[in-house]
């Protein structure tokens, strides 16, 4: 078995949990199962990560979104359901008419998608190269600086309005 | 050599991802099940920019924009979350369609 054919396979593996994963997500009626299948589409989409060269950003999304984001929801899910009740069951509105929707949806984007002449015919060579962290690091205060600098000051704002708007009110 | 998984298979992925996505959005009653689908959604658009960053020649632009979506997305569910342990605090329920008043 030659690297492509090994790339091929990983990738379907991957493609597959992603989308088993996040169909878990979606249509589970239970709010902690869906969290936790979210576990497996983020870590899915960080090995697609790595498929593409991306190696830094599947490092950052496994830092991010696994340790961040994804214990932050944890949280939101045990904070905001009564643990007494037992009741962490959640409903759907408007099924049909949304199904209808998003089914239109996928299918106009995949037409879309495969009927495009993409670039180079959408395929490239099996590329064995080294990190990209480097690049990344050197277009960070080169060529992207501002929107580095942009993005410190969102964080900040980010945390000092989500920190102002979580406390809890001191009465009297 | 060539790859077999091209361009348009990692598109497809991130199309239905995002229709998975957009469907937990529009449908749950939960205000976190609308969260988890908004962070579906912003992977997938990070698929589509790394993919075609891949199929280009890696060049670096691609990645650039998929991290400032990481970090849009980690600012956006710190403020979702906190706004919604606020209206969770005030209304005690977080289903999005039961809470259709500025306050109480």
């Amino acid at each position: 078995m030659n690297s492509v054919q090994l790339f091929d396979i990983i990738f379907y593996v991957l493609a597959a949990t992603v989308l088993a994963s996040a169909s878990i997500v979606v249509f589970s009626r239970n709010i902690v199962y869906a969290a936790f299948s979210l576990l497996f589409t983020l870590f899915g989409v960080a090995g697609l990560y790595v498929l593409l060269n991306a190696d830094f950003l599947a490092i950052t999304q496994l830092m991010v979104y696994v340790g961040g984001i994804l214990v932050l929801i944890l949280f939101g899910v045990m904070l905001t359901n009564k643990v007494v009740s037992v009741d962490i069951k959640t409903g759907t509105l408007q099924v049909v008419p949304a199904a209808i929707l998003v089914v239109l949806t996928a299918g106009i984007l995949c037409s879309i998608i495969l009927a495009t002449h993409w670039l180079g015919a959408g395929t490239t060579d099996f590329l064995v190269v080294k990190t990209t962290a480097p690049k990344i690091g050197e277009a960070l205060i080169t060529t992207h600086m501002l929107l580095f600098e942009v993005a410190s000051v969102v964080l900040l704002v980010a945390i000092i309005g989500a920190a102002m708007i979580a406390r809890r009110e001191k009465t009297q | 050599m060539a790859l077999h998984v091209s361009l348009q298979h990692f598109l497809i992925v991130s199309a239905v991802l995002f229709s998975l996505g957009l469907f937990a959005v529009v449908t749950r009653r939960n205000a976190i099940m609308v969260l988890m689908g908004i962070e579906l959604i912003l992977n997938s658009a990070n698929i589509n920019f790394l993919a075609f960053s891949r199929y280009n020649g890696l060049q670096i632009d691609g990645q650039m924009a998929a991290i400032f979506v990481i970090i849009l997305a980690a600012a956006e569910a710190a403020v979702g979350l906190a706004i919604v342990l606020n209206i969770f605090k005030n209304f005690n329920t977080v289903n999005v369609d039961e809470i259709s008043a500025m306050k109480q």
